[in-house]
């Protein structure tokens, strides 16, 4: 067993936890945050990216032990004062989702994406999003969300 | 899968001491942690070696470019530095896998696994690498033994790789469609006085095509790899490519990448 702090979405959080929980996990079971999501748990679909130290990750494939200290956003950590971020707003406004599991994946790495390219390209966001899968196969409105949140922000 | 003891090393020395055989040095962990959750490793001790600062960090001097084994994937691929020594590697390191695993994996770990299908084990062949380790220098042709196995020892930690700055290289590669592994990668550099065209995906270890450098050594053009035949013997076989395939692609990618050197 290990004692992590960390900071979720804000909050500090101090746990005890199993050396071998983990981030997926750790924030599903424990924090009870269940917005991230797992598909394949083997670091392939991207439905359980979150941001570590602002950079995205996949939650499955992180030991919760190795992230002491570590500052977390998960996608219930995007909206503030009850106002939704503009990459939610932009899914929701061009039904950039279809059953929406992959969802959280996908808004998370966007997000990350447009902090590190004001104004991509489709291409750019396509390449971009190789490693978030949706089995809907809803990608055109996925990318003219991206795009319109990028003209939001 | 099964706890672990897990330690997180301030030092290389710690790191080092607190190795056993039944342990593993954890960086980026993008093959480690996927390999323990399928169950196909379980170690008693995970020894974490991310916080250790003196393992991360690129430098270019001179003939060289020096990369430390905790830098990540996404440092390599945005490096100013590495950019206008080595441009193919940069374009290599922005090819690993997705912007997710660029954000964690790191090269130290990447060429201690030595999977058969990585994209870094071949840029380490092609640019003549020198692997830096806390007890030894290994070049990279001594390296890369065989499918997952490579010559360090229990304790030995990967410090530093320092590749050669070629005259001219480039990387290709045809990549799995879901996870960005080289089905095929061909990775050609041309030295001062030599040629190397390292080969990662096809077999069950990277390798040097020593025909095909030969040839380019003698005239560093893709019209001098055109009759070349390449046996598809003893090359890998599955559901995304046969033998022969990957055998033609290798000739395929050594020319696209003379081509665009």
């Amino acid at each position: 067993m290990k004692k992590v702090s960390l900071e979720v979405n804000g909050k500090k959080v101090t746990k005890e936890i199993s050396n071998h929980t983990i981030l997926s996990v750790f924030l599903r079971d424990i924090l009870n945050l269940t917005g991230t999501h797992v598909g394949c748990d083997t670091s392939q679909c991207g439905a359980c990216v979150v941001h570590v130290n602002g950079k995205s990750i996949k939650s499955c494939t992180a030991f919760a032990a190795d992230l002491e200290g570590s500052k977390i956003t998960t996608i219930e950590g995007l909206a503030q004062n009850g106002k939704m971020h503009p990459m939610q707003e932009a899914f929701k406004k061009l039904h950039g989702l279809q059953c929406g599991y992959c969802t959280p994946g996908m808004v998370m790495s966007a997000v990350d994406l447009l902090q590190n390219n004001k104004k991509p390209s489709d291409s750019e966001i396509r390449k971009w999003l190789e490693g978030n899968i949706c089995r809907c196969t809803g990608y055109q409105n996925i990318v003219a969300a991206v795009k319109e949140a990028a003209s939001k922000m | 899968m099964k706890t672990f003891n897990y330690h997180s090393a301030k030092n290389v020395k710690e790191a080092s001491k607190l190795a056993s055989s039944n342990s593993v040095f954890l960086a980026g962990g993008m093959s480690t942690i996927p390999s323990m959750k399928l169950g196909f490793a379980n170690y008693r001790d995970i020894i974490d070696i991310k916080g250790i600062k003196s393992l991360s960090g690129i430098k270019v001097s001179g003939k060289t470019v020096k990369i430390g084994a905790t830098t990540k994937h996404v440092e390599v691929a945005n490096s100013k530095d590495v950019k206008k020594a080595i441009p193919s590697l940069a374009a290599l390191a922005e090819g690993i896998g997705d912007p997710q695993v660029r954000n964690r994996g790191t090269i130290g770990g990447s060429i201690a696994n030595n999977d058969p299908s990585a994209d870094y084990p071949s840029a380490c062949i092609a640019l003549n690498a020198v692997i830096h380790t806390n007890n030894r220098k290994i070049d990279a042709d001594k390296f890369f033994k065989s499918m997952f196995e490579t010559p360090l020892k229990s304790g030995e930690i990967i410090e530093v790789i320092e590749f050669a700055i070629p005259e001219k290289s480039n990387y290709q590669k045809y990549p799995n469609p879901a996870s960005r592994y080289a089905i095929v990668g061909v990775y050609v550099a041309k030295h001062k006085s030599s040629v190397n065209v390292a080969v990662t995906g096809a077999k069950s270890c990277v390798y040097n095509d020593k025909d095909l450098a030969k040839a380019l050594t003698s005239k560093f053009s893709s019209s001098s790899i055109d009759n070349f035949s390449i046996s598809s013997s003893g090359m890998n076989s599955d559901i995304h490519a046969s033998a022969e395939y990957r055998a033609n692609m290798i000739k395929v990618f050594a020319k696209k990448a003379v081509d665009a050197c």
